[in-house]
């Protein structure tokens, strides 16, 4: 079934009675090729490259719930390529040319919306590091604009640009970045995906690994045995829980991180915006919901939702940026399970084990990622050779203290980021 | 989440900073595997932990709380000094 307007248009004046499943329901096979362990975006997306770019063939994807039910249906849906360091900055805008092809590539409406973040600032350090950040991120061939304080009031009048303590010097406008709808990511990549054949296998947890003089042969799940030449564990929050069936011990700790949202209300923020002085960044939903987040609890968690300071912290940082969201009710939160790695940077590498592969440490920054990671890792699994975008995310980089990638500069251990 | 510090009582969790799980630290000499796991390598439980906290914002002492990940709740918390 091809999405059209054409057909939109058939459908709706035939009582949309001949929309079909987007995804079959299959039963898994003894054997494949390659076994995905965790069907969120990235797991997905890497069983979409890998079946269509790479040419695999015999793929399952095994997802533990339902497809759209972690962290890909609960995030802020933020995209951008606003990286600084080697590394982070190749592979982030090379996911962002693909999300600039997605629709098309997928033929599927992933609401994918380039509306411009800008990044405020409110000091003159502030403002000579978004002067670096942005010639860093257009010497990458991104996009950056540094704006002074008219040229954000210009586009952004509703801010409180004299907070007494926190007043807008300027910020760094990056027009290709925006939003995209997250279901919406994860149900087109799980379409494209069982277009080109792989089976999408839900309700179906990993219960162990199964290695064989240092290679892996397949997985054990709570739907039976299941043979492989090459599993590639993509388990974001849990990935510690699946490293650990094959003995391995990953640099990751398991952090919660909180976003709201409001009652829909109409238009009013028209891009994203983040505060240079709290952890606070807002968008709106096509719905009309505003959608906003802060930082991490700051601790190991994997209750899915969070305590009350860092919410209090967040709405505090909403109401010094723009009191007008102070009238808006809060309709709902939650708190996502995060893969925190030592330098805050992800890592898309093989393992010790012969045949296992991993794609984890997406932090609080993986939304983005998804088509970027699901590409690099799909070529890392079919030809066993790093993708020039994402060889710099190393797994022994910890080890060695080689190619750290500590973006934010607080350093590269545990609890920094 | 609240703890319990063992020197002021029961306070809000605004109080207290996470310092990470509480592991055993190795001898200087202990070589680059036992380094490694030490400052990089977690387990990172779905379940009871053992982590570290200063009472930051009130008697300034080090606490090891034992909680569980899933339902944050606490289960104990004493003194480092005092830790078994």
């Amino acid at each position: 079934m091809r999405f059209s307007g054409f057909r939109i248009l058939k459908e709706g004046l035939t009582g949309n009675r001949g929309w079909s499943s987007h995804w079959r329901d299959p039963d898994p096979k003894p054997n494949y090729d390659v076994i995905i362990i965790g069907g969120g975006g990235h797991g997905l997306a890497t069983a979409y490259y890998l079946a269509t770019e790479q040419g695999v063939k015999n793929i399952a994807v095994l997802e533990k719930g339902y497809i759209g039910g972690g962290n890909v249906g609960r995030n802020t849906t933020i995209v951008r390529a606003n990286y600084a360091l080697p590394g982070n900055s190749e592979f982030y805008s090379h996911s962002l040319r693909l999300w600039e092809g997605l629709e098309e590539e997928l033929n599927y409406n992933v609401m994918h919306s380039q509306r411009g973040i800008i990044n405020l600032f409110h000091s003159d350090g502030q403002r000579d590091y978004a002067a670096r950040r942005g010639n860093q991120m257009i010497a990458q061939g991104d996009d950056a604009i540094l704006l002074d304080r008219d040229g954000v009031r210009e586009i952004l009048p509703y801010l409180d640009f004299d907070n007494a303590r926190f007043p807008i010097y300027g910020g760094l406008y990056h027009k290709r970045g925006g939003t995209a709808r997250h279901d919406a990511v994860a149900w087109g990549f799980a379409r494209g995906a069982d277009r080109a054949g792989v089976d999408i296998i839900q309700n179906c947890e990993v219960t162990g690994i199964d290695v064989e003089g240092g290679r892996v042969t397949g997985v054990q799940t709570t739907r039976g045995a299941i043979g492989a030449g090459r599993v590639g564990m993509v388990a974001a929050g849990r990935s510690g829980q699946v490293a650990a069936m094959a003995g391995l011990k990953l640099p990751i700790e398991s952090h919660i991180l909180q976003a709201f949202v409001t009652e829909g209300l109409k238009p009013v923020i028209d891009h994203v915006v983040t505060f240079g002085m709290g952890h606070f960044y807002i968008s709106q939903s096509d719905k009309g919901g505003l959608v906003f987040g802060g930082d991490l609890d700051f601790y190991s968690s994997y209750a899915a939702r969070g305590n009350l300071p860092m919410m209090e912290h967040v709405m505090e940082a909403g109401m010094a940026l723009m009191p007008m969201i102070g009238q808006a009710r809060l309709l709902r939160s939650w708190g996502g399970i995060m893969d925190m790695t030592p330098d805050g940077s992800p890592i898309i590498d093989r393992t010790e084990i012969d045949g296992l592969y991993i794609d984890c440490g997406w932090c609080y920054g993986g939304f983005k990622a998804v088509p970027g990671s699901g590409n690099c890792f799909a070529r890392l699994l079919a030809t066993d050779k790093p993708h020039p975008a994402a060889a710099r995310f190393r797994l022994d980089r910890f080890r060695t203290g080689v190619g750290l990638m500590d973006e934010e500069g607080t350093g590269a251990q545990h609890n920094l980021h | 989440m609240r703890f319990r510090c063992p020197i002021c009582g029961e306070r809000d969790l605004r109080e207290f900073t996470y310092a990470g799980v509480a592991l055993e630290r190795p001898a200087e000499d202990a070589g680059n595997a036992a380094w490694e796991a030490y400052v990089h390598l977690r387990d990172n439980p779905a379940g009871e932990t053992r982590d570290l906290w200063q009472h930051s914002s009130g008697c300034g002492a080090w606490i090891v709380v034992t909680r569980d990940t899933r339902s944050h709740e606490v289960t104990s918390t004493e003194l480092v000094g005092e830790a078994s």
